[in-house]
């Protein structure tokens, strides 16, 4: 056999600048085409169940509920339930793929695969973290579409819809890559979904307008980061929101750079890899 | 410009144990350089922090002139490594494994399709390509993580136990890939337990014990320094006790079995033509065990003594060099 050293990788020598950069894009898409790989792969896991859970809440909540709920913040509760429907699919979505998917690389161990290669740690957390806005824009997209099934979605703003969808997939998908770096077994990779994320997202605004709520509980509610994804997402479609709109994506942009930061720090450190 | 090049490197780990006491090596470029030692001698770790895989505690690595510390992804790139645990994502096919090792490489894809196809061809696997990793066998997942390990086409080859659990004609097979892909200029790195094994492929060997090396030479010079070879001699006719025989240590293993200790300064014809004087026919001879594993083990147990000494080099390490101890002593073998 004759091996050589004809590409740029091997040769180790000072590359120009073009070509690493072409090099990490590479490196970047791959864990993309990857992920979207495991995510098509595994569909009965990845996008069905979030499409059968929509459905259910729009016939339970939607329809059989929400005749008696009547209107909500000056929509049809379902048309306002909507929104904050999707948006709920693409936060545990977005989390859960890059847990699941961070996390069992790292314990069948060939997340190793990455890590030796010459990819710097913020391409491989970008390249994880754009899998899981992959998933959690899939799903929202089927989710979508189920919603129209049972009501009407109109448009008020599409940047704001696209803005907030891509910032809250981003900020669950770090959230996902920081908890999976930590996880040491299978539960721990369970508990932040069970315990953190389905209680902020049900309080975040998804199935009511906080107005409905007592002075000291709007005031919690305004701490909960999600109730700023949601309405800013609700605000795309229906022009309306609890909170002041750029200040939910001064939020959203503030902790997907925050969390960003942690995660590359983290993977620079090894925490949890390298130790 | 070394292959590699480690200064005082010391790793502790968080349970407080020293994997790693002050190792310095060099690799020089083409070597084909062998590094052997017990189980927890360290050369796993060793190996992991070369390969980005484990955090040093002090000390310096470069790989070709590019220094870890500030040259990482330089240095990063002029490595291929195969584990010594299988750490293949098993749901995914040969090709797309390879193929996507290649991307995190920055390879196009074309390219790294064309590299598949040779690679995973020159390992007998590609006509497997197609099939979920954990369909494999035990020594085609070990071969793919070979071809895994060359789609970049790495200046620098580290192989952790790479034939451990491959059978007698497939690790043959793979020595004849590993000599080619040394001739052709690749500098490899080999840890293995099967001392024959590096006793064949490679030039240069270090042997590494409690965190330290305890010795680094030529593989020929290394083997000089053996002073006495063992040989096993089959017999026509039983015997009721062994031969007396000056100069020669001889003991009955059974009634058609000598085993003879012959050191560098005697010659054989003069101890067949002593046992052709006492009427002793030998059928066969064979050596008793390999040389490079009595060099092993002379070392390991000289260092394993200093150790003791100083106070050990934690339970694990000493347990790990009990067991080392107490196998059996793979080819030659003891008996037979």
């Amino acid at each position: 056999m004759s091996v050589t050293a004809e590409n740029a990788g091997a040769a180790g020598a000072a590359a120009p600048r073009h070509a690493v950069g072409h090099a990490r894009w590479i490196g970047f898409r791959t864990i993309i085409v990857r992920e979207y790989g495991r995510i098509i792969r595994i569909w009965g896991q990845t996008i069905v169940p979030s499409a059968v859970t929509a459905t259910l809440y729009f016939v339970i909540f939607g329809s059989l509920i929400g005749r008696r709920v009547g209107q909500m913040g000056g929509f049809d509760y379902m048309q306002y339930i909507a929104p904050g429907l999707i948006m709920m699919s693409v936060i545990t979505n977005s989390y859960a793929n890059v847990v699941s998917s961070f996390f069992g690389a790292k314990f069948q161990r060939f997340l190793e695969e990455i890590t030796v290669s010459p990819l710097p740690n913020w391409v491989i957390v970008s390249g994880y973290v754009g899998g899981g806005m992959v998933r959690g824009l899939l799903v929202g997209a089927v989710v979508t579409v189920v919603s129209l099934l049972f009501t009407h979605l109109q448009v008020h703003h599409w940047l704001a819809i696209l803005a907030a969808v891509l910032l809250t997939s981003a900020v669950f998908a770090l959230g996902g890559f920081i908890n999976a770096v930590f996880a040491k077994n299978f539960d721990q990779v369970n508990w932040i979904p069970t315990f953190v994320l389905t209680p902020l997202t049900y309080f975040g605004g998804v199935f009511y307008s906080i107005s409905l709520l007592p002075e000291w509980a709007q005031k919690l509610s305004v701490a909960n980061p999600v109730l700023h994804m949601v309405n800013a997402f609700r605000y795309g479609f229906l022009g309306t929101s609890d909170v002041n709109v750029g200040l939910a994506f001064g939020i959203m942009a503030l902790a997907a750079a925050a969390l960003f930061a942690v995660a590359v720090g983290l993977m620079n450190r090894g925490i949890g890899m390298r130790d | 410009m070394h292959a590699l090049s480690v200064r005082g490197l010391v790793k502790t780990y968080k349970n407080g144990v020293q994997a790693l006491r002050g190792v310095d090596l060099d690799v020089e470029q083409g070597d084909f350089f062998a590094m052997l030692g017990p189980n927890g001698a360290g050369k796993s770790t060793l190996i992991g922090i070369v390969t980005s895989l484990v955090n040093k505690t002090a000390g310096k690595v470069s790989v070709f002139g590019h220094d870890m510390d500030t040259d990482l992804e330089a240095a990063k790139a002029c490595i291929g490594v195969v584990p010594q645990e299988l750490n293949l994502n098993l749901f995914e096919t040969p090709e797309t494994i390879v193929v996507n090792q290649a991307g995190f490489y920055g390879i196009p894809r074309k390219i790294a399709r064309e590299r598949a196809e040779k690679y995973l061809g020159k390992l007998s696997l590609w006509d497997r390509r197609d099939k979920m990793a954990r369909s494999l066998s035990g020594g085609m997942k070990r071969r793919l993580m070979i071809a895994r390990a060359l789609v970049h086409e790495p200046r620098l080859l580290i192989l952790d136990e790479p034939t451990a659990g491959v059978d007698i004609e497939i690790r043959r097979s793979m020595w004849e890939f590993l000599r080619e892909l040394n001739a052709s200029g690749t500098t490899i790195i080999l840890t293995t337990h099967y001392l024959e094994e590096a006793e064949s492929l490679c030039r240069n060997i270090a042997i590494i014990d409690g965190g330290r090396i305890a010795e680094s030479d030529r593989m020929d010079r290394l083997l000089r320094k053996l002073h006495t070879e063992s040989f096993v001699l089959t017999l026509r006719n039983p015997l009721a006790r062994a031969p007396a025989s000056a100069g020669y240590d001889i003991d009955l293993v059974d009634e058609h079995t000598l085993e003879v200790e012959v050191s560098k300064d005697r010659n054989l014809n003069d101890l067949f033509a002593r046992l052709s004087a006492d009427g002793i026919e030998v059928l066969s001879m064979r050596n008793k065990v390999n040389r490079l594993e009595e060099i092993f083990m002379r070392l390991v147990d000289k260092s394993g003594a200093g150790a003791a000494a100083a106070g050990g080099n934690g339970p694990d390490a000493v347990a790990a060099r009990g067991v080392v101890q107490g196998a059996p002593h793979g080819h030659g073998g003891r008996h037979p």
